[in-house]
């Protein structure tokens, strides 16, 4: 079975600890909500995931699809099909969204093929449509004065036309509202699949009402400590984290 | 458009080298003899060859301006460098008469392709003399002159010498006096009034010989009314030892003319590239320098307009790349000297690893003038925490009603920038490529077509071979 599998992960930042013997596993078809109070390590997990280069990784393995990521490069990582929605989408100016997206399509390809224009911005405008943006929008600098909303519309862009394998979205309704949120949300369900799993990091029940996770995780200092179904989403919500510490922070 | 393909300037491409014998060659070292030497060779009038020598005397006295450039250039040692080399071949109108190891060379290169496809003329330039010149037929006719500085002052100075020397005088700066005391090769070039060059001239300037100087002398005359764009390139090959390039540009636009002066230097990293540039701009005549510098060890290069008629206008838009080990120092000039005068600078500058990236501004505007306007922006990015990048404007404005804008910016290419686009499958290459072209896309978008492409491919080439 093809899944994304976190065997006992433990990372570092500055030479302190984060991750401590992560365990989790996301087969495809399945979306996995991880929920946790601030500081316990989500947005960490997402980076390690992705190769960020100032992590360093003191133990575990993580398996995509049976082959080890772990060591190679972020961009080795991400054309291997795992695609991480950002908190905090980065800015670059000067660089339009339509050629960055053409770019990092271009970069899947074998040498000497390239991708066909007009293929590519019947595609893109198709996508764009689905995510209710102003064609307009192409011409624009990546993220470079968005608003919250915009730039979340954005990463959801670049995620459904590089069709990953397996989808991060870390922390994806701060700074929407909630028409945006019912947009994006109904973006990510469009992609759902048979083929394509989804790590969906959260703070609030809110965003779980619109995508229905399969699986529902609890973090705290830096590995998974519970699970159950959506249901545990619900008392989160309700019951907040303190009983969490409690019974796991021994 | 312009394939990407079918242009073949980049930095090793221009890292080739076939052996020439040469039938004149004035020795190592200056001396007043090789001066005497070269206008022998050139069969010149007694006038040039004092012009020369006075030169030589010139810049014999005159220090090197390490007082506020760069200590590097203390490292040029005059005694090794050979100042003239050449074949003793008439420049040819057809490629097929140029020697083989030089066709060659240019086709390598592919400046008979480029000629094919898209200019009015070209002359192209093997170490001191030109190889190859020709214009596309009917140019002539309309009395348009695209010839080398000997033939220019020897056939036409009714037209040449009133204006030789006049821009940019002899004592100027040391450089200036060097290549006025050894000049060889080069472009002149007249453009009858009211007649609209519709494509591009074009130079190309190749170094062949270790321990070598070039020289070449440029002297375009824009008459009223008429319109010209000029295109250089250039390249030699990677040598053990320090070359020198030291040319003088002088453009004279007057009543009404547009001229375009289009540079893509693309030296090789032991080239010094010290060269004077300079523009005369009559009444609402319109003078534009697009610079682009890519190679060298050190360039010192300050376009420049003298706006010497009401309404005239001037512009320097310009890139420099600097590599680890290089250091571009360039900028521009814009001398108000009438009412109404107009200038515009953009300069952006990309430094990688180690390389050193400076700007130096001059504007000047006199009390007495009205309604003059100038606009610079200088804008640098730095990829690399050890890059370097240094602004020296210097803007004197006096009188009323004159304006001045002036904006500066310097940015750099952050982690998080480069772990965004990685994220998304780019590699570290492609991520600071693409960065570094939309930091200059937008004036990147002013340029002709041609050379924005290839300019481009250039940019992304320095990049890739930039990251570990």
């Amino acid at each position: 079975m093809n899944s994304l599998q976190i065997k006992n992960l433990s990372a570092n930042i500055a030479d302190k600890q984060i991750l401590k013997e992560l365990c989790l596993e996301i087969p495809q078809g399945e979306v996995h909500a991880i929920m946790g109070p601030n500081g316990s390590g989500k947005s960490t997990l997402s980076k390690v995931l992705a190769g960020h280069p100032d992590y360093e990784v003191t133990n575990g393995e993580v398996l995509m699809d049976g082959v080890k990521i772990l060591g190679q490069d972020a961009d080795e990582i991400a054309r291997s099909g795992l695609f991480l929605a950002f908190q905090y989408p980065v800015e670059v100016a000067g660089v339009s969204i339509a050629n960055f997206i053409r770019a990092a399509l271009q970069a899947r390809l074998p040498d000497g093929e390239s991708i066909k224009a007009v293929d590519y911005y019947k595609d893109l405008y198709a996508h764009m449509d689905d995510l209710g943006m102003d064609r307009k929008f192409t011409s624009r600098s990546l993220n470079d004065g968005f608003s919250g909303g915009e730039k979340k519309r954005c990463e959801f862009l670049q995620m459904s036309m590089l069709k990953p394998h397996y989808c991060i979205l870390d922390e994806t309704d701060s700074g929407l509202d909630i028409d945006a949120l019912r947009i994006v949300s109904a973006g990510v369900n469009r992609m759902r699949s048979d083929d394509r799993g989804f790590m969906v990091i959260t703070h609030y029940q809110r965003l779980l009402e619109y995508i229905e996770p399969d699986v529902v995780h609890v973090m705290w200092d830096g590995k998974i400590v519970h699970s159950g179904d959506k249901s545990l989403a619900l008392e989160l919500e309700a019951k907040g984290y303190d009983w969490i510490k409690e019974e796991f922070a021994a | 458009m312009i394939q990407s393909t079918e242009f073949d300037i980049d930095t090793e491409k221009g890292n080739f080298r076939f052996d020439t014998d040469y039938a004149f060659d004035a020795g190592v070292g200056l001396n007043a003899d090789v001066v005497r030497y070269i206008s022998n060779v050139k069969e010149e009038k007694e006038w040039i060859l004092d012009f020369r020598l006075k030169a030589l005397e010139t810049f014999l006295k005159k220090p090197l301006p390490t007082h506020w450039a760069t200590e590097d250039l203390k490292n040029i040692n005059f005694d090794v460098i050979r100042y003239y080399l050449a074949k003793g071949q008439k420049p040819s109108r057809s490629w097929d008469d140029v020697p083989d190891d030089v066709k060659n060379t240019f086709e390598r290169l592919g400046i008979p392709e480029q000629e094919r496809k898209f200019l009015a003329g070209v002359e192209a330039q093997f170490d001191s003399e030109a190889a190859y010149s020709n214009m596309k037929e009917g140019l002539e006719k309309e009395g348009v002159i695209f010839v080398g500085p000997t033939e220019g002052l020897r056939d036409h100075p009714e037209i040449f010498k009133k204006w030789f020397g006049k821009v940019i005088p002899t004592s100027d700066n040391k450089f200036s006096a060097l290549n006025s005391a050894v000049f060889s090769g080069g472009s002149f070039i007249y453009i009858p009034p009211g007649v609209k060059l519709k494509q591009p001239l074009q130079a190309y300037f190749r170094i062949n010989a270790e321990n070598f100087g070039q020289f070449e002398r440029t002297l375009i005359i824009a008459d009223e009314g008429s319109e010209v764009t000029y295109m250089e390139g250039c390249t030699a090959p990677k040598f053990e030892t320090s070359t020198l390039h030291s040319a003088v540009v002088e453009l004279v636009a007057l009543k009404g003319s547009k001229v375009q002066y289009i540079t893509v230097q693309n030296w090789s990293n032991n080239v010094y590239n010290l060269v004077t540039k300079r523009a005369m701009a009559e009444e609402e005549a319109e003078v534009r320098w697009i610079d682009c510098n890519i190679g060298s060890r050190l360039t010192m290069k300050y376009p420049g307009v003298i706006l010497r008629g009401r309404k005239a206008r001037g512009e320097v838009l310009s890139i420099a790349l600097s590599n680890s080990g290089q250091h571009q120092d360039t900028g521009a000039k814009m001398v108000h000297a009438a009412d109404e005068t107009t200038s515009n600078i953009i300069a952006k500058s990309i430094s990688i690893g180690t390389g050193r990236s400076s700007y130096r501004g001059l504007v000047r505007m006199p009390k007495h003038l009205k309604n003059c306007k100038n606009n610079t922006e200088c804008d640098a990015l730095l990829i690399n925490s050890e890059s370097q990048t240094d602004t020296y404007p210097a803007i004197t404005v006096q009188g009323e009603g004159n304006s001045v804008q002036h904006e500066a910016t310097v940015s750099k290419v952050s982690a998080d920038q480069i772990f965004y686009m990685q994220q998304r499958g780019l590699s570290e290459g492609e991520a600071m490529s693409l960065c570094v072209n939309g930091f200059v896309n937008d004036l990147i978008r002013e340029f002709p077509m041609e050379y924005s492409v290839e300019l481009k491919r250039l940019i992304d080439m320095e990049m890739e071979g930039s990251v570990g």
